[in-house]
């Protein structure tokens, strides 16, 4: 499943995590490639968020199996040393609740400095033009004084400016966003969004966006990857997967999604159940709350091609 | 048409530091008419929380005041007390916090009942068939709240309101802690309650498109004010009020090639301190059509014919602006 | 009419519900803890079956007997009574004045707490400030003071030390609550118009058990060491009845000529002051919810 072209920033091949015997993530493979935005869509308990934190190396607890190769070197298994060199190097991170990723006693631009200091070798007033540069580009008015500021002291919206500002301050080839908009408001989401586009496009980067939001997905990403309890049920780009979704949970998921135009009186359909049923199931893990389950559920489906670059894990479309 | 609840000039005012005074609610008038499912819009600072909580009781307002059925809620009788206890409930938008993580399921709702003169037994029964209203095995009745999950909690919540039998139920954000697929379970149990009792609805949320699914009348506010109000068509095929505008073209439309095609109406800034609200009308510092009138002297929401309020010098459909 | 896919929803797998008696077990000191009070318990409140002797028995003929002479397990002391009776039915009155202080503390300190943060305003002010003021004296030194104008008895000592020891109890109490009063299922409860009396012993106090529980047990601790500390000095307990720290009294002096007279109620009382902290240590971690297991 995963594409061993040059332009590939990340493949993951078989990615497991494990908390003592439960699978959080079971055997999920996909790639990026540079210039495009891979989105992973799931909800609580599906394993994006597992799997952005095995992918950063920020894991506390489980073993993570599997392997994930960035620009060819492994992250699986290597020491924290190594993993904190390529931290903001070749891999920016931008997390949900900007109010408590970034350390609440340091000014923001200090937080910035340190991180341009540690990884980019520069002097300190080296650093601090460039600190200025980067909160300008990320649309922060006034930023030489906002350098002064701690994050309590900024709305939401302004955080996550300063921590798209510390994931791309060193150039890093390859972005991994863990719902950097939930925490916001609807209109500061859309601005964001926008920011984080142009930002992307700008650096030529490679872009996994992980997110519960259907519709943030729509207008963000070139390729889908469905998570369903600790594996990929569906991948496919982005158009192809709204217009023709295959497996039953994609489908369910769309149909629920509520929308300004469509169906007002009608009751909304509904996916019955939920995912804590799938932790006993033997077979495919939907299967519980699928309204297809049959027979040959029983045995788990794994990724097969149903169009070309179109994959999804499902017995009645193979 | 009868109206159920009525805001009248209600504002709720919190000291601030460095003297100064948090508006989170600013001068609301709002009518809500029998059997009407209404819904309240707006993002973090709108005030739509803590106007819900007035409405409901969990608060006073500090100006102004609520009529509930006539009766004016700062100074009930005994009798009248009892009264607005009963008919008004909330749904509250955690359901973790919502429920007491000590009593079982079924305790809390009979405890809600008992508080309110209902004998053990009277309490039992109700709660029983409010359980099994909201879709709730009555095996969970002895359960705690850990031990279900966040739908089914949320149900206990809901079943839990209705358990009084109640006229009107304020909804503060009931789905936005759940799941997408379990949103829809709720959206549907909420709706389905509503039509079988002929409720009096409120519902809070920040999602345009989940309150377009629940309710026939929308209001939007800002900063402590409502600052458009009509009916739900009306509202999403022509909103009059630059905010609304903007609101609805920053939701993310699950569909690619709408959504990456689109253009929006971008707002710049972010929502003022609401102990800093801004001269004139509060809008003004991220409204892309302000004008110096706007900066200068604060709207009044006005009603139209087609029963459609808004509260903007230049609304929507006006021609260009005057320099 | 219910649809069905309302009702799809499977209650989830039940999880273990005994899992706070598990993880306590795991705690080999609280465990032993345990044990040494269950068994110190047992023989103060057998103590009439099981002593030897009676505790009151002068025998001036063997007075400061060694250990395991002349029938005198522990010794004899220095009117020839039995160490070993003694510290039976010293027991007795050591633990009780020491649950029963326990106990004092936990009902006023609660009640202190809990009113302060649930009315909060001057309410709150008066009575934390009250708190307070009466943290500022030493605990010995205000239990000395009122002991030299009480008449000591076991109630009267009981209570003294439960009046001068809640304070921190109310402290954790206060604090518990302040967050307890913000949730939401409590705005439901007062919504609805439960008065707060009712709010506080049904909704909040099944809440805050778990940090009672562990003060209880500190607290138990302490109140045996302050009635020894009393009884030691000579204003608590006093003679011929026999309480672990009155037993120390003339052992100092006696030192020389008898050492055990000193040792064995000090063990007696170290013993039962540490097995109470580690039983506090033991409830402590097995009931804090955020401890993984």
């Amino acid at each position: 499943m995963a594409n061993a072209s040059d332009n590939t920033l990340l493949a993951v091949n078989n990615l497991t995590v494990s908390f003592g015997p439960s699978r959080a993530v079971d055997g999920i493979s996909f790639s990026v490639a540079s210039g495009e935005t891979l989105g992973l869509v799931g909800e609580s308990g599906c394993g994006k968020s597992t799997t952005a934190l095995a992918l950063m190396g920020l894991l506390q607890g489980g073993s993570t199996g599997g392997s994930a190769k960035l620009l060819g070197t492994e992250l699986v298994g290597r020491s924290e040393e190594d993993l904190s060199r390529d931290r903001g190097l070749k891999l920016g991170m931008i997390f949900q609740d900007p109010g408590t990723a970034l350390h609440p006693m340091i000014r923001v631009g200090d937080q910035l400095i340190e991180a341009l200091r540690a990884h980019l070798k520069l002097g300190k007033a080296e650093a601090r033009k460039r600190a200025v540069d980067l909160f300008r580009k990320v649309g922060i008015a006034a930023p030489e004084d906002r350098l002064r500021a701690y994050p309590h002291e900024m709305s939401g919206g302004m955080c996550q400016r300063v921590m798209i500002a510390m994931a791309i301050a060193c150039n890093p080839k390859l972005l991994l966003a863990d719902e950097p908009t939930t925490a916001l408001d609807v209109t500061v989401q859309a601005q964001i969004l926008s920011l984080l586009k142009d930002v992307a496009r700008e650096g030529g980067m490679g872009v996994i966006l992980i997110t519960h939001d259907l519709g943030v997905v729509a207008g963000m990403t070139d390729r889908v990857a469905v998570m369903y309890a600790g594996e990929i049920v569906e991948t496919a780009p982005t158009e192809q997967l709204f217009a023709n979704p295959q497996h039953p949970y994609t489908q369910g998921l769309l149909n629920s999604i509520p929308q300004l135009e469509t169906g007002h009186d009608a009751p909304m359909p509904v996916i019955p159940g939920s995912v804590q049923s799938a932790a006993q199931a033997k077979g495919c893990r939907f299967a519980p709350r699928c309204p297809f389950a049959e027979k040959g559920c029983e045995v788990r489906p794994t990724l097969k091609p149903v169009a070309s670059d179109h994959f999804v894990a499902c017995w009645r479309v193979q | 048409m009868t109206p159920l609840v009525e805001a009248q000039g209600v504002s709720r005012h919190y000291p601030a530091p460095g003297g100064r005074t948090l508006k989170a609610l600013d001068g609301v008038d709002l009518v809500i008419e029998k059997g009407a499912t209404v819904g309240l819009v707006g993002e973090s600072g709108s005030g739509k929380s803590t106007l819900g909580r007035t409405l409901v009781g969990l608060q006073t307002p500090t100006l102004g005041r609520v009529i509930f059925d006539g009766v004016d809620t700062a100074s009930p009788t005994a009798e009248q007390l009892k009264m607005l206890r009963r008919q008004r409930q909330i749904v509250f938008q955690d359901p973790s916090g919502a429920l007491n993580p000590r009593m079982t399921v079924g305790d809390t709702i009979i405890e809600h009942l008992r508080v309110q003169g209902w004998s053990r037994a009277d309490a039992r029964s109700q709660a029983a068939a409010a359980f099994d209203q909201c879709g709730l095995h009555s095996g969970l009745f002895t359960r705690y709240p850990h031990e279900i999950s966040g739908g089914q909690r949320q149900r206990a919540v809901i079943a839990r309101a209705i358990s009084t039998d109640p006229a009107f139920i304020v909804a503060d954000e009931p789905v936005s802690a759940l799941d997408v697929s379990t949103r829809a379970q709720i959206m549907n149990l909420l709706r389905d309650i509503q039509k079988a009792r002929g409720l009096t609805m409120l519902f809070i949320s920040h999602d345009l498109s989940v309150v377009a699914h629940m309710c026939r009348q929308v209001a939007v506010m800002y900063l402590g004010r409502i600052v458009e109000m009509a009916p739900r068509e009306a509202l999403f095929r022509a909103p009059l009020h630059p905010y609304t505008a903007a609101l609805m073209s920053a939701i993310p439309i699950p569909d690619p090639v709408r959504e990456k095609t689109r253009s929006r109406a971008a707002l710049k800034g972010e929502t003022p301190d609401p102990a800093n609200i801004p001269a004139g009308c509060r809008f003004s510092s991220r409204c892309p059509r302000a004008s110096d009138l706007c900066k200068r002297q604060e709207p009044v929401l006005t009603s139209r014919e087609t029963g459609h309020e808004v509260a903007c010098h230049y609304p929507l459909e006006a021609a260009a602006i005057p320099a | 009419m219910v649809d069905i896919s309302l009702t799809a929803e499977a209650a989830p797998p039940l999880p273990k519900r005994a899992s706070v008696l598990r993880r306590f077990m795991r705690h080999k000191l609280a465990v032993l803890g345990v044990v040494i009070i269950v068994l110190m318990i047992i023989g103060s409140a057998g103590a009439a079956w099981i002593a030897p002797f009676a505790p009151d028995e002068i025998d001036i003929a063997n007075r400061y007997a060694a250990p395991f002479t002349a029938g005198h397990i522990l010794g004899s002391d220095d009117l020839g009574r039995d160490v070993f009776t003694r510290l039976l039915y010293a027991g007795q009155i050591s633990l009780s004045v020491g649950i029963a202080a326990m106990l004092v503390t936990v009902i006023v300190g609660f009640a202190v707490g809990a009113f302060a943060a649930y009315y909060g305003g001057w309410v709150d002010t008066v009575l934390m400030r009250f708190t307070d003021v009466m943290l500022c004296f030493p605990s010995v030194f205000l239990l000395l003071f009122v002991a030299a104008f009480v008449t000591p008895s076991l109630t009267s000592i009981a209570l003294m030390i439960g009046l001068t020891c809640w304070m921190e109890i109310a402290r954790i109490i206060h604090g518990q609550i302040l967050v307890i009063k913000s949730t939401d299922y409590i705005a439901a409860a007062r919504m609805v118009g439960a008065p707060a009396w009712r709010i506080i012993l049904r909704q909040i106090l099944p809440n805050t058990l778990a940090p009672i529980l562990v003060a209880a047990t500190l607290n138990t601790a302490q109140a045996i060491l302050l009635e020894s500390y009393i009884s030691y000095l000579g204003y608590g307990i006093q003679p011929p009845e026999a309480s672990w720290g009155n037993m120390l009294t003339n052992a100092q002096s006696d030192f020389q000529i008898d050492p055990w007279l000193a040792i064995f109620p000090g063990l007696a009382i170290t013993l039962a002051v540490t097995s109470f902290n580690f039983i506090g240590d033991g409830l402590r971690d097995a009931l804090d919810p955020k401890v993984r297991d």
